[in-house]
């Protein structure tokens, strides 16, 4: 009868052990790590592939289907990968090594390791329907929960948008609003609710966001973007920005910033029964500015008193705007770069007209001759 | 006649009309038409002889002012979308 030592010693007879050195001196070679998931998910090194002991002999051809690849295996202390070594040559793999004192020796002389990031299991849970969806995956919903969004307003277009983004995982919302929640905003504004009717805005998304998902972390800025503020909110690191402003100073404000910080800026304006989404995407395509160079006149702006909007229509714009969002953080499919989407509930239509950059855009062009924030005076307060 | 889509914020203009008519081979004769049987409506989007800066105006989806501006041809089966900015996020 042969002992696990006996049976030990003779593989590692049978087949090539390096040491680090020796391993990374080899050209070209796949390195296999072939411990469990647990000990895998405590560390791993570098560009290493994670294939456990048990499925080594099932997936291997699929990892290194080149025989004469070098492929290193390690384990944690050079036991497991020595077997593994010897099934690997068994295979017909030509040049095979297990890596001398696995990883606990690579880690205990201070060598590079990696953390692997992974979804925790409430989060696999949590998420699954987009682990599902192959666009996303697993990788998909990293980047989501790693992505920073800032939502100017949290009215009509800001409720939708700051629920769907904080329901996909977007892992920190900045959300701007100075204004108090009142009975009119109920109409449409589902982020807040008559538990929330005279509180800020921004308290009342938070409450909202927190008891959807607490993986959020909600930033509240209870305050009106000026040219003396938006320099240090922006200051927080943003990686998007959701424009649901309700005025043209913001509007304006906001995308000289976006232009000058290179911040891709999620557009939506929504007026009775019509809607506009597209995605300003600095240098990549034109800015607000190149489609209208300046606030109109007050007698082109719409009237406040002739106002008033549907009350799903922010529902439609918001999402339309929140999947923008969401492609851009997860990095997949065509955003609105360059197209303007414009619709209109009324007809249920949806039309597109292309807008490119103006090259003498006064803040993007070529030659720019906006270089500091304006402040607009606001002629539509509501 | 081509068809025009009026903007929301122009409605008053054109009798709360969402879309009206106009003849014209080039942008600058639709809208000299369209001013013409709708003065209230067309002096917005039109004065001087340009179009006024805060309106964009498209044809079958392009903006004018990015192919031959007044002189674009229009077609008698084309879509003309007049577009001013629009602020409201529905606070």
């Amino acid at each position: 009868m042969t002992t696990y030592r006996e049976l030990l010693s003779q593989t590692k007879a049978e087949i090539s052990e390096l040491d680090a050195r020796g391993a990374q001196a080899l050209d070209g070679a796949a390195w296999i790590d072939v411990r469990e998931a647990d000990e895998w998910q405590e560390g791993h090194l570098p560009g290493a592939v994670h294939i456990p002991r048990g499925f080594l002999e099932s997936r291997i051809e699929t990892a290194v289907p080149d025989k004469t690849q070098p492929v290193v295996l390690y384990c944690a202390s050079a036991a497991r990968s020595a077997f593994a070594a010897k099934a690997l040559q068994d295979l017909g793999y030509e040049s095979v090594h297990s890596l001398a004192g696995g990883f606990t020796d690579w880690k205990r002389n201070g060598l590079e390791i990696v953390m692997p990031r992974f979804l925790s299991p409430e989060k696999r849970t949590r998420y699954s329907r987009h682990l599902l969806i192959p666009e996303i995956g697993e990788a998909g919903q990293l980047k989501l929960l790693e992505s920073r969004v800032l939502l100017i307003g949290a009215g009509g277009l800001g409720s939708p948008a700051s629920l769907y983004l904080a329901a996909a995982g977007v892992g920190t919302l900045g959300i701007i609003d100075a204004d108090i929640v009142d009975e009119t905003n109920l109409q449409r504004q589902i982020a807040h609710s008559l538990d929330t009717l005279g509180t800020p805005k921004v308290d009342s998304a938070k409450r909202t966001i927190n008891a959807l998902n607490p993986d959020v972390d909600v930033i509240t800025y209870r305050e009106r973007l000026t040219s003396e503020n938006i320099d240090r909110i922006l200051d927080d690191g943003w990686d998007l920005i959701v424009d649901g402003a309700d005025n043209f100073p913001t509007r304006y404000l906001v995308n000289d910033a976006s232009v000058w910080r290179n911040i891709p800026v999620v557009h939506g304006s929504i007026y009775r029964f019509e809607g506009q989404v597209t995605v300003f995407k600095p240098h990549d395509g034109p800015c607000y500015r190149c489609l209208f160079p300046q606030p109109p006149p007050p007698e082109l702006a719409p009237s406040c008193s002739e106002g008033g909007v549907l009350g799903v229509l922010p529902g439609i714009v918001g999402s339309l705007q929140t999947n923008e969002a969401i492609k851009l953080a997860a990095e997949i499919g065509d955003p609105l770069v360059g197209r303007l989407l414009l619709f209109d509930a009324l007809s249920t239509e949806f039309n597109e007209v292309r807008i490119e950059r103006n090259p003498d855009c006064p803040v993007c062009g070529d030659h720019p001759t906006i270089t500091e924030y304006i402040d607009y005076v606001e002629f539509c307060a509501r | 006649m081509s068809v025009v889509r009026v903007p929301p914020v122009l409605r008053a203009e054109a009798g709360g009309a969402r879309e009206v008519e106009a003849n014209g081979a080039t942008v600058r004769e639709l809208l000299e038409d369209l001013t013409g049987r709708m003065p209230a409506l067309g002096s917005r989007v039109y004065g001087e002889g340009e179009i006024r800066s805060f309106v964009n105006v498209y044809v079958d989806g392009e903006d004018v002012r990015t192919r031959d501006g007044l002189d674009t041809p229009v077609r008698d089966s084309s879509t003309i979308i007049l577009l001013p900015a629009m602020a409201g996020g529905g606070r």
